[in-house]
């Protein structure tokens, strides 16, 4: 990592804030991905399943609470820190 | 005798026997195995990884590179323990390793003889070719005369569990640092744990013995462990190394639970594994002295001044009789002083500084040694060490001394700063690295922050836990500093002495010499982590703890860049080794994940079933009866007993899902490739769902019991994916669907009934007045009813098997009563094996074709795909990779010769054509003795496939050196017209 090129790290960073169930520990949730696909949206099917952006920095992500609420939520993450500053649920709209 | 009279942090009511190769030896409680060979006059413990040298004790701690032994026996025999980290314990048993015949005669010291071929890149220079002599000869050679100890081989008899702790403020590291930080944070109330590698508490108090409010360090060490345990909110973790800093302030410990005691208590593990969580940690991992490189460095005999230092304070043991010190710093010399004051012999002190602070040489020159200034060692002899030869002020001289205490300064424990990847930075006054920026969360105080003086190490600490508590909003006050003088530190950077006579060690652990350095330099390797790969500097169990830094200004100096533009490796965790056993926990054998037994399981074991896995399932395999010979004579008669009578099966393990919603219809029509919502209440249907890329996801049946209610059924092995996947498909891609999803996998038990006489049993089964005639009841049927007098069941009428078949689904308490009674009503039980038999007669695909890389037209499914309307994965699936003709797809294969056995996993290859890759035509996918047509039979993925029915091609199977002829037909071995369904 670039020294001065980070934002300051927090000391939540690997547990999630499920609104459901609270502050959770990440293994219990499953990861998916980019949030920020709709699908269909009309494009190259192809692009739409398999091309995904690989940010360094903020990036909001599907991540699945398997072992809690089983619920979808869409989770904002810094790539580069895994700094976690906000989950809500996929159902709502942001 | 080499134990002094009296002092020490030991025992000396407590004596301890041990074993070592085999000699009887005394110790005392509070020695370490290292501490206990010493004062047994053992300086001979092991020899090196590479050339075999003679090798004696270095350190006093967890740096140590030499001193590896295997200890205890049997198979609690654990090798590469570091003798100056274990413990003594009563009838402790070790020995030493990577020796033999025995460590006095090591023949293969011979290596010595060719240390020049062993040199730096020597693995990769040596043995280019030819290729195949590698894995033969080569490697096996160099294993045998390379090596560490050996593994007991046998399973591990203790136990190692896991546990999670969570606390304000982690202290790392109980030196006077540390304390005060846990001290501080313990009154302001905040939930402390302070955890330290070593068995008694106190780090540099206990080995320099300073004096602290006019008493002895160790005792003002013990008055803070006693004040932090009087705390109910504060856990102080003795024995216990934290290894690794991860995300979220999140630290991994090993607590060595019995690794102190000849086996562990009832009911105790011999290690516990702990993930702390901690809002705020302070790292007080002290520091690690560092060696001089010299020609004979590594002779038994030459230690580091510190370890010296804290064998005659701790332990009351006298490294030697004769001892000499070789320094750069002033710290040696208090090592020097406190062996006088001990009543050892320390003849000679040379530093290679011109001055030194007459306060330090003038006690030694009162207690009669000798001070050699602008000197250095350049050579030592003996087999252990007997003399050293000097070069002062110009002059060769030779001095006799069977201990020289080394010092070529102190290197702050940044390890841990390192862990999320930040470096620490050079600090030229100390001539070390010290800690820039650290992970989140992370302070660092004391020695670790290049701070070595005793008060700044008592503020610090103290400062670090204030701030740390600050940020989580705890109050804390600053304790009183106690009084105390901290001990001189200047030092002069100094390395390599250049005039060495004889091979000169970096890393004592790898056998890398100053030489090895020179050469990856002369060829290239200069970038530090390309001089570590390719001498292996710090590539050994210490990972370099005493070696890295040295190695580094050694290629500074040689390049003339800076030890600053020069760098450093990076730090990982571990910081020191865990054993796979602690990592593991609980989870071996067949504890390793937990086990899911059927509804029936018990029954299936009382009448004697073999049981199969299938995933975390257990499942009856086959049921054997007296008198039969095989697993394949059982099957056989399961089978036939189905195909001509009546058998069942439990098929619990089946994913079950119930749907319920008025979207329910449309749900199923968007992930499934088939329509659903046109399906009649009261019935089933087969349906087959895609991935998003268009390849086949899972298959099942699922059944309509109301307008807004189905139930889905999975494959076993993908009952969770599917739930998922719906999960996904309801919340994240059509949020307005009004549906609700539950498994009820568990809930139910399940049993297939098949056969011809399947109807007649069932009658006996479900209560009146269920109308189970083939009109009211048909072939693809679902409904509900009562069994058994009562109990409330599902009824399916679904064949995999091909037969008149039908599903009966009870509560899962019932599922065992239901079994008992159809086995009553002369019903026989088949296995797994059965149904996959049956399974492939009917040419059903199962997993080992929904193997992720199948579409829906490989597996004849194609038809089934609506053109009506939408569903996940259509899109990809037309792409023309996935509609190529070529494409393999299932078929069904005969051999030709029918006494022959087909193998799964064999390739087809066109007659006549060579058996190699680019002749591959596909790979039998599943095959089967089928009782009902005579010989073997088998499925398969082939190349256009349904279009070459008739055709002979090869099944080569190079696994199991088979080459047969088979011939391709139609999947569907037993009543292809499906006539006997809908009887």
């Amino acid at each position: 990592m670039r020294k001065g090129s980070a934002p300051s790290r927090t000391c939540t960073d690997m547990r999630i804030p499920c609104p459901y169930c609270g502050t959770r520990d990440a293994h219990e949730f499953g990861y998916l991905g980019d949030a920020t696909t709709r699908r269909p949206d009309g494009g190259d099917p192809f692009d739409q399943v398999h091309i995904r952006d690989n940010p360094a920095g903020p990036h909001e992500e599907l991540w699945y609470h398997g072992a809690g609420c089983r619920r979808w939520l869409v989770v904002s993450r810094d790539t580069r820190t895994h700094a976690i500053t906000g989950a809500r649920f996929a159902k709502e709209p942001a | 005798m080499s134990r002094l009279a009296k002092g020490g942090l030991i025992d000396r009511s407590q004596p301890l026997d041990f074993e070592f190769d085999d000699r009887r030896l005394k110790g005392y409680a509070g020695d370490t195995l290292a501490s206990a060979l010493l004062a047994n006059d053992v300086r001979l413990v092991g020899r090196s990884f590479k050339y075999h040298r003679p090798r004696g004790i270095l350190t006093a701690g967890p740096d140590e590179p030499n001193a590896l032994v295997e200890l205890r026996s049997g198979a609690r025999r654990e090798p590469n323990t570091r003798a100056t980290t274990v413990e003594l314990y009563d009838r402790l048993v070790a020995s030493s390793q990577n020796r033999w015949p025995s460590l006095g005669l090591d023949l293969m010291a011979v290596n010595r003889l060719v240390a020049p071929l062993l040199g730096a890149g020597f693995y990769y220079k040596t043995f280019m070719w030819p290729s195949a002599f590698w894995e033969k000869l080569y490697e096996p050679l160099i294993r045998r005369a390379a090596g560490l100890g050996t593994a007991s081989g046998l399973p591990d008899p203790d136990t190692y569990e896991k546990a999670n702790a969570f606390c304000d403020l982690l202290v790392i590291g109980a030196g006077p640092a540390g304390l005060m930080a846990a001290l501080t944070a313990a009154r302001a109330g905040a939930r402390v744990i302070l955890a330290d590698e070593d068995f008694r508490l106190g780090g540099r108090l206990l080995s320099d013995n300073p004096l602290i409010d006019d008493r002895p360090g160790a005792d003002w060490a013990a008055r803070a462990v006693a004040e932090l345990a009087s705390f109910p909110d504060v856990t102080v973790m003795a024995r216990t190394t934290v290894f690794g800093v991860y995300d979220g302030g999140t630290y991994g410990a090993v607590e060595r639970v019995s690794d102190h005691l000849t086996t562990p208590p009832a009911h105790q593990p011999r290690q516990r594994l702990w993930r702390i969580v901690a809002k705020r940690a302070v790292l007080a991992a002290g520091a690690t002295e560092r060696p001089i490189v010299f020609g004979g460095n590594d002779r038994p005999g030459v230690m580091l001044a510190g370890a010296v230092r804290t064998y005659a304070n701790r332990h009351a043991v006298a490294a030697g009789d004769d001892v000499a010190v070789f320094a750069n710093n002033d710290g040696a010399w208090l090592a020097a002083r406190d062996l006088l004051r001990a009543g050892v012999a320390v003849r000679t002190v040379i530093d290679i500084r011109d001055t030194v602070d007459p306060a330090l040489t003038a006690p030694l020159r009162e207690g009669g040694a000798r001070v050699l200034t602008n000197s250095r060692v350049i050579g030592t002899s003996g087999k252990l060490l007997g003399e050293i030869e000097v070069l002062a002020d110009g002059h060769r001289a030779r001095i006799a001394a069977d201990t020289l205490a080394i010092s070529g300064g102190w290197s702050p424990t940044v390890h841990m700063t390192c862990h999320l990847g930040d470096r620490p930075v050079w600090n030229e006054e100390i001539s070390a690295f010290v800690p820039d920026r650290t992970p989140p969360g992370l302070s660092v105080a004391g020695a670790a922050a290049g701070k070595f003086g005793l008060s700044e190490c008592l503020s610090g600490g103290a400062g670090a836990a204030i701030a740390a508590l600050g940020d989580l909003s705890i109050r804390a006050t600053l304790p009183a500093t106690p009084r105390t003088e901290d001990e001189p530190r200047r030092v002069t950077a100094f390395w390599h002495v250049a005039e060495s006579k004889g091979a000169a060690f970096v890393d004592l652990q790898n056998d890398v010499t100053a030489k090895d350095i020179a050469i990856a330099h002369r060829e290239g390797f200069r970038a530090v982590e390309h001089l570590k790969r390719y001498t292996t500097l710090g590539m050994a169990t210490d990972q370099g703890k005493t070696s890295n830094l040295t190695g580094l200004a050694i290629m500074a100096a040689l390049t003339g860049k800076g030890i600053p533009q020069t760098g450093t490796t990076v730090f990982r965790p571990p910081y020191t080794p865990v054993a796979i056993g602690a990592l593991a926990g609980h989870h071996r054998g067949r504890e390793f994940r937990p086990t899911r037994l059927t509804p029936t399981h018990a029954w299936a074991e009382r009448q004697g079933a073999v049981f199969v896995e299938a995933g975390a399932w257990l499942r009856a395999q086959y049921y054997p009866k007296p008198g039969e010979a095989d697993w394949l004579e059982t099957v056989n008669r399961e089978v036939l007993a189905v195909r001509s009578g009546v058998g069942f099966c439990d098929v619990s393990t089946l994913g079950k899902i119930d749907i319920q919603g008025p979207d329910a219809g449309t749900l199923l029509d968007r992930v499934y490739i088939n329509a659903w919502s046109t399906l009649g209440v009261g019935k089933a249907r087969y349906g087959v769902m895609l991935r998003e890329d268009g390849m086949v996801m899972d298959d099942g049946t699922t059944s309509r019991l109301g307008p807004d209610h189905f139930i889905m059924t999975t494959t076993t092995a993908n009952a969770a994916k599917v739930y998922q996947h719906l999960e996904f498909c309801l919340q994240v891609l059509w949020p307005e669907l009004d549906v609700q999803l539950a498994s009820v996998s568990e809930q139910w038990a399940q049993l297939s009934i098949a056969g011809p006489k399947a109807r007649e049993v069932l009658a006996g089964i479900v209560d009146a007045p269920f109308d189970l005639s083939n009109e009211a009841f048909p072939f693809m049927a679902a409904g509900e009813a009562t069994v058994l007098g009562g109990t409330r069941a599902r009824l399916f009428r679904i064949s995999f098997s091909g037969e008149l078949a039908y599903e009966i689904a009870v509560p899962a308490r019932h599922g065992v009563g239901l079994a008992e009674a159809l086995l009553a009503a002369g019903a026989t039980p088949y296995g797994t094996e059965a149904l996959g038999v049956m399974r492939i007669e009917k040419g059903h695909a199962a997993g080992n074709e929904l193997n992720g890389q199948t579409t829906a037209a490989d597996l004849g499914l194609g038809r089934m795909m609506s053109k009506k309307k939408d569903f996940i994965g259509r899109a990809l699936s037309q792409r023309p990779g996935l509609t190529d003709p070529k494409r393999p797809a299932l078929v069904g294969f005969r051999p030709v010769d029918p006494a022959q056995r087909l193998r799964g996993g064999a390739h087809f290859i066109p007659m006549g054509a060579d058996a190699v890759a680019a002749n591959d035509q596909g790979h039998m996918t599943s095959v089967a003795y089928s009782p009902t047509v005579g010989h073997w039979i088998g499925l398969g993925l082939l190349s256009d496939g349904p279009d070459r029915i008739g055709e002979r091609v090869r099944a080569v199977d190079p696994v199991r050196n088979a080459d047969i002829e088979v011939e391709v037909c139609h999947p569907v071995f037993v009543d292809p017209q499906g006539d006997k369904l809908r009887v």
